[in-house]
């Protein structure tokens, strides 16, 4: 029986349905178990990969050939650097500086946005190329080439979706510091926005080797 | 429990009752934990009915040999509605959503959940998803015919409606998630004062455990019900065999979210017999230790079994045999829990009232529903029942004799709690007998049918199996008329007004401590946890003769 995991539970006490919710170490265990699902609802696809990677080896290297490596890395350093200043955001939120905050988190938005114009780019070109899922010219290549390109749509784009939502979140952050609801004594809301957009950046640095990088 | 605060049971006129506002908007708009449990239990009464008369016209199809009442093709739809409303409307959901936001909060002394906002939320992703999977009957290409289990590839070339119907479940799916995530987050910030793991009871131990389970494989679900939508939409051809994909790799994704779902059902159904029967049998539980143990032991392996499932689909000798195995290893922590509940029992002062009976009619049909699992975990055997009635038998032992009776057994233990009315005693009994012994007539004869080899999801039977149907469709409707006067015996309860303590059962938990039903903010002053949970001595019964 240990009662110390009690003592610590205690303190700070959430006031209910009734009262302001203020308990910052709960909403912190909330958005892990969040990130933990989104982990695992990505986890199913790379399972997919994984298997046809395995029965398909030789056509997933073909096919890998075929993305272009550059607007890759490129997304890659954007998202890296979003993440840097969404953390230098909530830094300086927590100092109380809230036009420093609100510019960074500006950029954050920003560069999530040159992320999905540089991938419906990619996209585009590869779709203007005759290549996405049941297309006819897919039709004529090895099963596992078909696959490596049905997967790359399948993750990138539920990818994308997540960045995208992201972006609308940074949108509603910013309303909010501006409003003075999210301020250098309760910032709770911004730090949890900026876990999730790691997550977001995390996903890509697995998606980036396994799709760009396999050839 | 004994508390160092003494509990408030009679109500102070400055802490109405958290029915006391009035209006559509303060129910629909509300983050109150107990109310949301109310709109839950609703919502699930309402779409439970409609499951339940989906079940009676396909008994009434196999009545006699031939059509009776349908086509086959509304047969199929007919299998897949109540397979969907059943398993993602009422029993995955059931008593977490219910009991769980109602008592989790009050029974660990807590003013709410964690999240209430958050909350509310997930009762309008479980309406939206319902609504969508109900109008998924109504539009596109008709309703989906594929069982509830959505197989590829049939499911991507049906021309019925599966889109919606799928996407429906992917919302309820993400309902579910947030429900658990709240959960976890409540038990571990929340407790009372000096409630300590080892002092939370076991209801709560069982939710934690549940929740674990539901925020872990609930995503695996959402990401495979995508993966189908995609599939019929943009035809990216992961399960498609013709395009080099595998539809083994369908039955891997759904089984590793749906057999964990089992878990999810029964938990917490075991949760809320380890809460009555020490209750009724007014004496401690035994081995509280081991019952947590052993919830979270069946999540742990539960997680881990999902391929007993797919016996017959080929995977490799290797895989079938672990997969048995660890199937045989999941039968311990439940059998650890009918042991511990059987102990309670044995030199108590068993009192055998409504709830009692749902509690010890659980014991016997789960017993049946757990062994024969067994049976199935089984490679040799499981090939010769594998589809067949058997199958159907054991899962609604489980699911409907195991959780549902729990359900119920739960509604009746906790409806003065939360209605501050009661039901009449008699008229429940009777329901209980009705619905005990229809259901054994009806599912029991489904069982031998399984092993004479009457195959599931067939609309028509040869003439062999034609007295087993005659007797499980008298059995049927014995069950359904046990149902009805349960749920009228609990709606008239509603309106015959008397005033019910807040102790009627001499329970030792906290929420026996608040008045009936609580006050909106539960706790005058929030209590202090002094023992350990299940302390009987001190506690009278005080109940009353029911109207």
């Amino acid at each position: 029986v240990t009662s110390a995991a009690a003592e610590s539970t205690t303190e700070t006490k959430a006031e209910g349905h009734t009262g302001q919710h203020r308990d910052y170490i709960g909403a912190k265990l909330g958005m892990w178990i969040f990130i933990f699902t989104e982990l695992i609802l990505f986890g199913g696809l790379f399972v997919a990969y994984g298997m046809y990677r395995a029965l398909y080896p030789q056509d997933f290297h073909h096919a890998s050939g075929e993305l272009n490596v550059t607007l890759g890395v490129i997304n890659t350093l954007v998202l890296l650097t979003s993440s840097l200043t969404i953390a230098m955001s909530i830094t300086a939120i927590r100092l109380g500086k809230k036009v420093q905050a609100m510019a960074l988190l500006s950029t954050t938005a920003v560069f999530g946005c040159v992320f999905l114009v540089n991938k419906f780019f990619e996209w585009k070109a590869k779709i203007h190329h005759g290549i996405f899922p049941s297309s006819p010219l897919l039709a004529q290549r090895p099963h596992g080439e078909a696959l490596f390109f049905s997967l790359y749509y399948g993750m990138t784009g539920l990818h994308g979706l997540h960045v995208t939502v992201g972006v609308v979140m940074m949108v509603i952050m910013l309303v909010l510091l501006a409003r003075n609801k999210i301020r250098n004594d309760d910032f709770i809301k911004l730090e949890n926005a900026g876990l999730y957009w790691h997550l977001v950046d995390v996903i890509w640095i697995f998606l980036l080797p396994l799709f760009y990088l396999a050839a | 429990v004994s508390t160092a605060v003494a509990p408030a049971a009679v109500r102070r006129a400055e802490e109405p009752s958290f029915y006391a506002s009035k209006g559509i908007a303060s129910w629909l708009l509300t983050t109150d934990h107990k109310r949301i449990g109310i709109l839950y239990l609703s919502a699930m009464i309402t779409f439970f009915l409609v499951g339940m008369t989906l079940g009676f016209f396909m008994r009434l199809e196999h009545m006699t040999m031939g059509p009776t009442v349908m086509k086959p093709t509304t047969y199929n739809a007919l299998f897949t509605l109540h397979g969907v409303i059943m398993i993602f409307l009422f029993v995955i959901p059931g008593l977490p959503a219910v009991f769980g936001n109602f008592f989790l909060p009050i029974m660990i002394g807590a003013p709410d959940v964690a999240f209430p906002r958050l909350n509310l939320m997930s009762w309008y992703l479980f309406m939206s998803g319902a609504c969508i999977a109900l109008t998924s009957l109504f539009t596109g290409g008709g309703p989906p015919d594929t069982g509830w289990s959505f197989y590829v590839p049939y499911s991507v070339t049906t021309g019925t409606n599966v889109t919606m119907a799928v996407f429906g479940a992917f919302v309820l799916g993400f309902s579910s998630i947030l429900t658990g995530l709240n959960f976890i987050t409540t038990m571990h910030r929340m407790r009372a004062k000096g409630m300590n793991w080892m002092r939370m009871p076991l209801f709560p131990w069982a939710l934690y455990a549940t929740a674990w389970v539901q925020v872990l494989a609930t995503p695996i679900l959402g990401i495979t019900l995508l993966l189908v939508i995609l599939e019929r939409v943009f035809h990216l051809g992961i399960f498609n065999p013709a395009l080099g994909g595998d539809p083994i790799l369908y039955q891997h994704l759904f089984w590793i979210y749906s057999h964990p779902a089992v878990y999810i059902m029964i938990i917490p159904a075991m949760g809320a017999i380890s809460e009555i029967i020490p209750t009724f049998a007014h004496r401690t539980i035994f081995g509280y230790k081991a019952i947590v143990m052993s919830s979270m032991g069946i999540a742990g392996v539960g997680s881990l079994v999902w391929a007993h499932h797919m016996f017959t689909s080929g995977m490799s000798q290797i895989a079938i045999i672990t997969f048995s195995l660890l199937t045989f290893l999941v039968a311990i922590p439940s059998a650890i829990k009918i042991f511990n509940w059987v102990s309670t029992l044995h030199r108590g002062s068993i009192e055998l009232r409504a709830p009692m009976l749902f509690a010890l009619g659980f014991i016997f049909l789960f017993s049946i529903g757990g062994l024969t699992g067994l049976f199935q975990g089984a490679l040799a055997i499981n090939v010769h029942i594998h589809d067949t009635y058997f199958i159907v038998g054991h899962f609604h032992y489980v699911m409907f004799g195991g959780t549902g009776f729990a359900f119920f057994g739960a509604l009746h233990y906790w409806y003065p709690k939360m209605f501050g009315r009661m039901y009449n005693e008699r008229t429940a009994v009777v329901a209980f007998i009705l619905m005990f012994v229809g259901f054994n007539l009806f599912y029991f004869t489904f069982l031998v049918l399984g092993m004479m080899g009457m195959p599931r999801r067939y609309y028509d039977h040869l003439p062999n199996f034609h007295g087993g149907h005659l007797i499980a469709t008298v059995g049927s409707w014995i069950l359904i008329a046990g149902l009805l006067i349960m749920v009228y015996n609990l709606v008239r309860g509603l309106f015959h007004k008397v005033e019910v303590p807040a102790n009627p059962w001499g329970g030792v938990t906290l929420e026996w401590t608040v008045p009936s039903p609580p006050p909106v903010e539960n706790f005058h002053t929030l209590p202090v946890i002094t023992e350990d949970p299940y302390h009987f001595n001190p506690v009278q019964p005080v109940a009353k003769e029911t109207p």
